[in-house]
């Protein structure tokens, strides 16, 4: 079970992504891209222990939504920086390894954004109330 | 341009580094980063003041929201200018005091970032053309001010000081921000600019009184004008260089700004003039009459504070008169009571601020600021000694010190109401020049309280400080020195400060009297033997009688009516909105979440009731519904027996499961009608779902069939029919209809609008960003409010674990 989860847990995190990054033209997208990452997490917590992901991912998924939260409204201020109205999104196409040809653009960031919340708010309270148990 | 705008937001983006930077700077030397930001601002503005004196304006414009008519407008003019100049220069000065006043154990990153917060704020509230941008600072403004008077908030009557102050800004702000709507109904504009050209429109409409009572509303509460002042006594809890800043200098000035930007729109009415004169002068004889009885020394300076504050409100109501009458004459009588508002301003925040560093020497040296136990301080504290007697002096309106020329200007100002029979004035000309000059006396008495009663006398036995008394360190005293040197400089170069500070400013107040001669008067330090001087020898001689025989009549202040009734009204008001506040959630928070179900249900049945009632059209178009498929039937089908089997099931991990059943019918639903997006959503959602219920399921109590009487059942079976029947019949209704203009129209235009060909997600991401953001920060509130619930019960769990 945990052999098989060390190589699912990958092929989740990296579906993940493609949902994430192909969200733009394609099915897919920030906010199922952050419910299939941490269903991801789900599934290590499942199969191993809190402690031994906690060494793995030695990061605080409150911050990992706070970031998100940040990047998310981010974008939107540093369209006012631009000179444009508040959440103006900008693209331009770029070619990344392994997902092929993607556009990258302000509104992959806000993705990106919305993507982290769902993440971190998910994992925060599966892991607060699990937490709980013990 | 590039000024106005890093004049806003420096302060923020300091504000920003200065957790970064405190790391490397450590201690009170992260002061010296601070003080840089308001002091290059400072010498920026003051580069731009020659050109304003030319009659530039500084103006700059970019869309925020502009579906909503919201710019991010930036305006400098005269009036702003000062206000600017005074946030940038006082804040210079106290940044630099606070640097040797706090000590290196308070939280002073803290402090400095709230401190830096509130300049950004400040100064965006002085710049702002726009009302809602305004309005945004202005808010921002209660909300640092909360901060900083709860910055030391282990103690109970600074927690209490700094909600007192928030509840009453915080509310005036908020009629203010109805005040602007209904301006903004009227003329479609939130831009001051163009409110100001827009004069007649406004008057005329009959929202007028409404919308200028509104406004001041926000003017006053934040200003400390009667019977909103008693936030600012509370708000002396905070530490003394804000008091200084904030409580004195600037943020409280925040609501004179306000009417004198006002006074080009709403100036001229009678209300007008009698609510900001007839407001502003019993805030000064009310401020002043109760600061003379007070023992603590910042409580007494912070009545002092709401009575100067009146007093200039008072003036700009007199000032107002200007735009009724028609003889030019007469204008400028008016026109120089604005002239001696803003006058005062600048003298005021200059001595007051000195007076409050004094304070907060003394009660840094001696670890007391009370009255009593002070005395005798002016042999052993020369220097503090000499800059509280010119800061008392000069606020008692004596020479040679500012005060003493803003002062004649108020009593001009108040003599003149007599030679105008405008607004039905005849027989109450009389009355404010009384009331004023009754004002004057007590002031003169507190100032008198301040100098004699804590530097003169003999010295208390045992002496307060726990160390042996001495000047304060010269570090400390910098600061109220220059203060104290521009108190004495204003008195004798008044007119520097006239031509090239308030003249730019009077013409930002009367736009249409720019021409006009007078609009900025000469002020003269000796202009014979008139009026206001002999009413300024008779303050001086009744003051001086009345303190030396203060003791015979303090017993005046016992009286039941002059207790603090308003601050008891206050307090009973919070007591009686809490007790209620209780009594009505204990009636519907049942703590079952079965009950909750219920009231969230009936209300959406009510809410689609009533609006099937007013719609009623029950057209059911079934011509454009695709044949129903065998497939399609079948899943719908499975999801019936589902949920009705949830009702029979006799274990909870039976019910569970069956929900997962009808949750991934839904999903299968969604592959067969074509919508990806949907289905890997529902899947993933019910996955995670599942895993959480597991998680829960330790926690739940044990299922058990329920013995509820039949009413209930019946009660509780109607509800889920008829919500259950409300969806459906909406769910049809829809399709029947078509209210509003199909969005298939971005599907074509996706790809070109947005970049992208996933219809859903550019709606997400670009056409509707703005949703999906507050939606994300509302799914990121209420995972912490999940985390913090769970942590809170786990500790509480801890701590009752400990008490067995």
């Amino acid at each position: 079970m945990q052999t098989v989860t060390k190589i699912v847990f990958f092929i989740i995190l990296t579906f993940g992504v493609e949902l994430f990054l192909s969200g733009h033209n394609n099915p897919g997208g920030g906010f199922i891209g952050g419910l299939v990452l941490s269903s991801a997490f789900v599934l290590l917590y499942l199969v191993y222990d809190i402690e031994t992901v906690h060494r793995g991912t030695p990061f605080d998924f409150k911050r990992v939504a706070a970031l998100g939260v940040l990047l998310a409204v981010g974008t939107g201020v540093l369209s006012i920086v631009f000179n444009v109205p508040f959440l103006s999104q900008a693209t331009r196409v770029v070619d990344l390894p392994v997902f092929g040809e993607t556009e990258l653009g302000t509104m992959t960031v806000f993705e990106a954004g919305v993507a982290l919340t769902v993440l971190g708010t998910v994992v925060t309270i599966i892991l607060g109330i699990s937490e709980d148990v013990e | 341009m590039i000024t106005v705008l890093l004049a806003i937001f420096l302060p923020f983006i300091a504000a920003c580094l200065v957790p970064f930077i405190h790391k490397f700077l450590t201690g009170r030397r992260i002061g010296w980063f601070v003080m840089t930001v308001p002091l290059f601002l400072f010498l920026l503005l003051l580069r731009l003041v020659p050109s304003l004196s030319n009659d530039a304006v500084y103006q700059y414009t970019f869309p925020w929201i502009p579906s909503a008519g919201v710019y991010f407008s930036t305006y400098l003019d005269g009036l702003s200018m000062i206000f600017a100049l005074l946030i940038t220069g006082i804040g210079s000065l106290v940044v630099f005091y606070s640097i040797f006043y706090l000590s290196e154990r308070e939280a002073i990153g803290r402090f400095y970032t709230y401190l830096l917060l509130f300049m950004g704020a400040m100064l965006g509230v002085v710049l702002s053309d726009n009302l809602i941008v305004l309005y945004v600072f202005w808010e921002l403004t209660s909300i640092s001010s909360f901060l900083l008077i709860a910055f030391w908030y282990h103690r109970k009557q600074s927690r209490y000081g700094a909600k007192k102050s928030m509840l009453i800004t915080v509310t005036g702000g908020l009629f203010m921000l109805a005040g602007f709507l209904m301006l903004y109904t009227m003329t479609e504009t939130f831009s001051l600019r163009e409110l100001i050209a827009m004069r007649e429109v406004i008057a005329a409409d009959s929202l007028f009184i409404p919308a200028m009572i509104l406004v001041l509303l926000g003017a006053f509460t934040k200003s400390a004008q009667f019977p909103f002042h008693i936030w600012l006594p509370d708000a002396m809890e905070a530490p003394t260089p804000v008091s200084a800043y904030l409580h004195s200098a600037t943020m409280v000035k925040a609501g004179i700004y306000l009417v004198a930007r006002f006074t080009p729109v709403f100036a001229g009415h009678a209300v007008w003039f009698y609510v900001v004169s007839g407001v502003g002068l019993l805030t000064m004889l009310w401020g002043s009459v109760n600061a003379v009885k007070q023992t603590d020394l910042k409580a007494l300076l912070a009545f002092s504070t709401v009575s100067q504050l009146g007093m200039i409100m008072s003036l700009l109501g007199v000032g107002s008169l200007a735009f009724a009458s028609s003889e030019s004459a007469h204008i400028a009588l008016f026109t120089a009571a604005t002239f001696a508002a803003l006058f005062h301003l600048i003298n005021h925040s200059t001595f007051k601020g000195s007076l409050f560093m004094v304070v907060g020497i003394l009660d840094h040296e001696l670890g007391t600021r009370n009255i009593q136990r002070l005395g005798g301080l002016a042999t052993i504290m020369p220097i503090t000694f000499s800059i509280a007697l010119i800061g008392s002096f000069s606020m008692a309106g004596l020479p040679p010190f500012n005060g003493f020329l803003s002062k004649e200007l108020f009593f001009e100002a108040m003599l003149s109401l007599q030679n105008a029979n405008l607004l039905t004035l005849d027989s109450l000309a009389l009355l404010f020049p009384i009331i004023a000059w009754i004002g004057s006396i007590f002031t003169f008495i507190y100032c008198m309280v301040i100098v004699f009663q804590s530097f003169f006398g003999k010295i208390p036995e045992p002496f307060p400080g726990q160390r042996e008394a001495h000047e304060a360190p010269i570090k400390m005293l910098i600061a109220p020195l220059v203060l104290a040197s521009l108190v004495v400089l204003f008195f004798f170069f008044p007119n520097i400060l006239g031509t090239y500070i308030l003249g730019p400013a009077m013409v930002a107040v009367y736009p249409q009297f720019r021409t006009i001669e007078g609009l900025v008067p000469e002020i003269h330090v000796w202009h014979g033997w008139n009026m206001p001087i002999f009413m300024t020898l008779g303050v001086i001689i009744a003051g001086i009688l009345l303190y030396r025989f203060l003791g015979y009549w303090k017993g005046v202040y016992r009286l039941g009516f002059l207790q603090w009734t308003l601050d008891r009204l206050y307090n009973a008001f919070l007591t009686f909105g809490e007790r209620v506040g209780t009594l009505v959630t204990r009636t519907y928070m049942t703590g079952s979440v079965r009950d909750y179900v219920a009231y969230i249900m009936l209300i959406f049945i009510a809410l689609i009731g009533i609006g099937l009632a007013g719609f009623q059209q029950f057209v059911f178009d079934f011509s454009n519904d695709a044949p129903v498929e065998i497939n399609e039937g079948l899943i719908v089908f499975v999801m019936m027996c589902s949920s009705i089997a949830i009702l029979f099931a006799r274990s909870r991990i039976t019910a569970i499961i069956l929900n997962g059943v009808l949750g991934y019918s839904i999903a299968i639903l969604f592959v067969v009608f074509r919508a990806p997006d949907l289905a890997l959503t529902q899947i993933i959602v019910e996955t995670v779902t599942t895993v959480l219920f597991l998680l829960c399921f330790y926690y739940l109590p044990e299922w058990r069939t329920e013995h509820k009487s039949r009413s209930t059942k019946w009660r509780n079976g109607l509800i889920a029919t008829a919500s259950g029947i409300a969806v459906t019949v909406v769910a049809l209704l829809v399709q029947g209809h078509s209210l509003y203009p199909s969005i298939s129209i971005y599907y074509e235009t996706a790809s070109r609008l947005a970049g992208g060909l996933n219809v859903v997600n550019t709606i997400l991401g670009d056409f509707r960003a703005f949703d999906t953001m507050l939606e994300v920060l509302v799914l990121f509130i209420a995972g912490l409010g999940v985390f913090s619930l769970v942590k809170l019960r786990r500790k509480r769990g801890a701590d009752q674990t400990e008490e067995k």
